[in-house]
């Protein structure tokens, strides 16, 4: 059999790629903060986002759309910090698309959100692949799972903005090195901004809030002058 | 496991290539995969598959051509191979790298057709 050569040279993800890049343009033609938030399965992405919900709800506008394969129990936790939360079930899919973000904002005025959080599935590898729109990317490591998760799983590292550490109250309990942590997130990141916080105590959740009001400052000036 | 998505990802793009270009007989598809793509290569090979059965490509062989991260190194100016994935510095000098050069790659290179 005589084959030929014929050359694609296409980017498989293209398609999620392009509409990734249409959501952001939105969002900050909108001035819209958008953060996406992913972690392993119970490391709590939604205590955090609970807490951080919370207290920007004091003076802002937040939403939240919440990914998971079942149940509404994480949207119902949400809720009660913001009735404007929905929940993406992916039924067996391991990971948000772009698709399911578009599709979940349809009946959202954006420009009546200051911050919009975007929780990914648990998962810390099938989410890297795929960008979602969002402005930053945070990925979670709680101290209980062990200082190595970052070198474990250095693509999420990678393509995330920023680090929390997660139930730093359980630190001592569970033994954990947190400066061995914050060198192999340095490792596979370096430069990575990083924040140890506890959402039971509100420790470090002040830096947190500091840097998302800062980006959505930065996000209103870039609306403006558009 | 995303890997089956892309393989079907991967179905519908090479299914509108052929489409654009008159209809090809594939016989292989050539992908470029990046170590620091988040996609395994054997998941891959087997979701591909699987994804293929019952499609147009049913049977058309998949051969994935590995691409190592490079990064590059601003105190040396040049690109380099970093120890491992998860060490993402200079093998020279130690210098961390901020920029990744190649390693993130799901890319359909080419497809081979019959003539």
């Amino acid at each position: 059999m005589i084959t030929r050569m014929v050359e694609v040279r296409a980017k498989v993800l293209k398609q999620n790629d392009l509409l990734a890049r249409t959501l952001r343009e939105r969002f900050r033609q909108e001035g819209t903060c958008v953060v996406g938030l992913v972690s392993s399965p119970g490391s709590g992405k939604t205590a955090f986002l609970e807490k951080v919900l919370a207290g920007l709800a004091r003076d802002s506008r937040v939403a939240a759309l919440v990914g998971d394969l079942a149940t509404e129990n994480d949207a119902e936790r949400l809720r009660r910090a913001t009735p404007n939360v929905k929940q993406i079930t992916t039924g067996t899919v391991c990971h948000l698309d772009a698709q399911m973000v578009e599709k979940s904002l349809e009946s959202w005025r954006l420009d009546r959100i200051d911050f919009l959080f975007i929780e990914n599935v648990g998962n810390l590898v099938c989410p890297s692949s795929y960008d979602l729109g969002e402005e930053l990317r945070f990925v979670l490591l709680s101290a209980t799972e062990g200082e190595d998760k970052p070198l474990k799983y250095p693509t999420i590292f990678n393509t995330s903005d920023v680090a929390i550490i997660t139930k730093m109250d359980l630190a001592d309990a569970a033994e954990f090195d947190v400066q061995a942590a914050r060198r192999n997130i340095e490792s596979v990141r370096p430069g990575m901004q990083i924040f140890e916080v506890s959402a039971k105590t509100g420790n470090g959740m002040q830096a947190v809030f500091d840097l998302l009001h800062a980006q959505l400052a930065s996000a209103r000036r870039v609306a403006v002058t558009r | 496991m995303h890997e089956l998505s892309i393989a079907i990802s991967m179905i519908d793009q090479i299914t509108e290539e052929s489409a654009n270009r008159g209809g090809l007989d594939v016989e292989a598809v050539h992908l470029r995969l990046g170590v620091f793509s988040g996609v395994d290569k054997d998941a891959l090979l087997f979701s591909w598959e699987l994804a293929c059965e019952g499609s147009c490509l049913e049977g058309t062989r998949l051969v994935i051509e590995t691409i190592p991260l490079v990064i590059y190194c601003a105190a040396c100016q040049k690109d380099r191979v970093p120890p491992s994935v998860y060490q993402l510095s200079c093998p020279e000098c130690g210098t961390p790298g901020q920029k990744i050069i190649t390693g993130r790659e799901i890319e359909v290179a080419s497809l081979e057709v019959v003539a």
